[in-house]
């Protein structure tokens, strides 16, 4: 079976969850990469690692207008003869994979957290997390997309041919007039540590801890949306229903109280640590390991303890 | 101006989670349905902040059956001035976006906003699919939106940061958390509600891509082991050799 797969390599640089796709990718078929920009052929054959035979790129055009995107991928699957189309469910997988469906008269599965079972059925995440669908498509032409961090990616080939192609991307309509992405910080999406905090660090000025934290760990940082909404921290941080939805291996949740809306945007997250004052706080019944005690008293010690680890690991 | 507002009804947040039928149905028992908080909060303020900005009218689109009228009802209370329903179930994004596309382009409005997604299949499929159906360009994620003119600016959502995009009417744009500020209906738009137009029309595509087969509940899970807040160092042990996750 002949499988699709498009990468995001903006920027010169090939996501986790891309590879993650491709190894998805792998285990459906054989699998070809598709992209555009300007990435550098070494870093695409990278792509082989996880399984890709083939990348076919586009130079012509730059960016992540889905438009632009559905198109060549469009051209890319009829010159491959895909029957299966693969994306990472990431921000631009979101707005280009419905495209596809539409264009490429192809049944959408989204959200996927695991391969197809033997009836043919896609496990899905539904209901912010708290349920799973098995979903079918109904078309003879499919297109899945797979929710970040669902699947470890597993390293099974060398390196893959890079072939330019012609997407036939067309114009765009959508003018980009500038990015503001905090340089250095990890992208809470691509993150597999996150350190998030709550009401209970009482102020902006109490962060310095968290970051110290994170910083020792090697994570992201995120908060709870009252801690956004008081500008204590970047909007971008808010995780959460109303904010960005994250499956981090790691998610260590201070001075938050777990509200069910909280939870639904880092409940699928592997491991859970909560600290907390209040030993009964709803985010304990989600947690895998918790401390009951004050963050004040607690953050630094963890602080102190990661760094003894990472000094003697 | 005329603007489109897609509308959508959402368990309430803290519905518990259940299925019947041999798990392949959603137990919809003592389930209270609320307007999708991302259509109703976001995409459909902002649709009214640039009707009395810019004059014109917010009509909402719903595909759903009869049942669906309370939800459409609450929309046009927070003020749109009219509704259309497509007598349909809704059962896949593809086939919602496939009816909405076909109504809208026969309404020629100039903006379609669509939530981020909807809280019980949080697909965020409907809004491209309609861009693409209609060829106009598609804005996810937006978190503001100003018009000047023909031309919009917004900023969206982009990874690990917000980027400002710039694009002609018409377009079609998600609307994240940002994009207005909630507005509750007061009493005189829930009775002006009751008397605003809403049009019934009929499915004319009739078709899904997909199918959801069964659905099931996460495994339960194991109860917290909880660590003495004066032992960080077991924790940074457990989390290495336990969890495996530094
Ligand atoms: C429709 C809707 C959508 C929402 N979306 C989101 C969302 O996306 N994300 C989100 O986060 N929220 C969301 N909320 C809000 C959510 O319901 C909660 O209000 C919010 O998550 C609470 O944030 P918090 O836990 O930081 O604050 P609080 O509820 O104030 O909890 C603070 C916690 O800190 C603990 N604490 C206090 N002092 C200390 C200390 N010294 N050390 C340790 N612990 C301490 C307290 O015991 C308490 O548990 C939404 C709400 C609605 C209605």
């Amino acid at each position: 079976m002949s499988i699709l797969v498009y990468i995001n390599s903006n920027g010169n640089k090939i996501a986790k969850n891309s590879f993650e796709a491709v190894t998805y990718a792998k285990k459906l078929g054989d699998v070809t990469a598709v992209t555009n920009g300007k990435a550098d052929n070494a870093i695409l054959a990278d792509l082989g690692k996880y399984g890709a035979s083939k990348v076919l790129v586009d130079r012509s055009f730059d960016g992540t207008d889905e438009q632009q995107i559905t198109r060549m991928v469009a051209t890319a699957a009829e010159k491959v003869g895909a029957e299966t189309v693969v994306f990472s469910d990431d921000l631009v997988g979101k707005a280009v994979a419905p495209r596809l469906s539409v264009k490429m008269n192809a049944g959408l599965i989204s959200s996927a957290t695991g391969v197809p079972q033997g009836d043919g059925t896609v496990p899905v995440n539904v209901f912010s997390g708290k349920a799973f669908a098995f979903v079918k498509a109904n078309t003879s032409k499919k297109i899945i997309s797979l929710l970040p961090n669902s699947i470890p990616v597993e390293e099974v080939g060398g390196s893959a041919s890079i072939e330019e192609f012609n997407g036939n991307a067309g114009d765009t309509r959508v003018r980009v007039k500038g990015i503001n992405r905090p340089e250095g910080d990890i992208p809470l999406p691509e993150a597999e540590l996150v350190v998030s905090a709550g009401r209970g660090l009482k102020g902006p000025e109490n962060w310095g801890m968290i970051e110290d934290l994170a910083k020792a760990l090697g994570a992201a940082t995120a908060c709870s949306r009252p801690v956004a909404d008081a500008d204590w921290r970047p909007h971008h941080e808010h995780v959460g229903q109303t904010g960005v939805a994250i499956r981090p291996n790691l998610y260590i949740a201070i001075g938050i109280s777990g509200a069910i809306q909280h939870l639904a945007g880092v409940n699928g997250s592997k491991t859970i640590v909560v600290i907390n004052t209040d030993k009964e706080a709803p985010f304990f019944k989600a947690a895998d390991y918790g401390v009951v005690g004050d963050a004040f008293e607690v953050v630094p010690k963890l602080v102190e303890a990661v760094k003894k680890f990472k000094a003697s690991n | 101006m005329k603007v489109l507002v897609c509308i959508s009804k959402a368990p309430d947040t803290t519905t518990k989670i259940a299925f019947t039928n041999g798990d392949t149905k959603f137990d919809e028992n003592g389930v209270k349905y609320i307007v999708n908080p991302y259509d109703e909060w976001y995409a459909l303020v902002k649709g009214l902040e640039l009707v009395e900005a810019n004059g014109g009218t917010v009509t909402t689109i719903t595909v759903g059956n009869t049942e669906d009228e309370a939800t459409i009802r609450k929309a046009l209370a927070v003020g749109a001035d009219d509704a259309i329903r497509i007598n349909a179930v809704a059962e896949d994004a593809g086939q919602v976006a496939a009816e909405i596309a076909k109504v809208a382009k026969e309404g020629n409005y100039d903006i379609i906003l669509v939530g981020k997604e909807t809280i019980d299949y949080n697909g965020s499929q409907v809004g491209a699919m309609i861009a693409e159906h209609l060829d106009l360009p598609f804005v996810s994620l937006g978190e503001s939106l100003k018009l000047n003119g023909n031309t919009a600016t917004l900023e969206k959502e982009a990874i690990g940061g917000v980027e400002t995009v710039e694009v002609d009417l018409p377009f079609v744009v998600s609307c994240a958390k940002g994009m207005a500020e909630q507005r509750i209906p007061n009493m005189r738009g829930i009775m002006a509600a009751r008397t605003k137009p809403l049009k019934v029309v009929e499915p004319s595509v009739n078709s899904t891509q997909t199918t959801f087969v069964k659905y099931a509940l996460p495994a339960p899970k194991s109860a917290v082991k909880l660590i003495d807040p004066n032992n960080m160092d077991e924790l940074v042990q457990l989390l290495h050799n336990e969890a495996k996750v530094i």
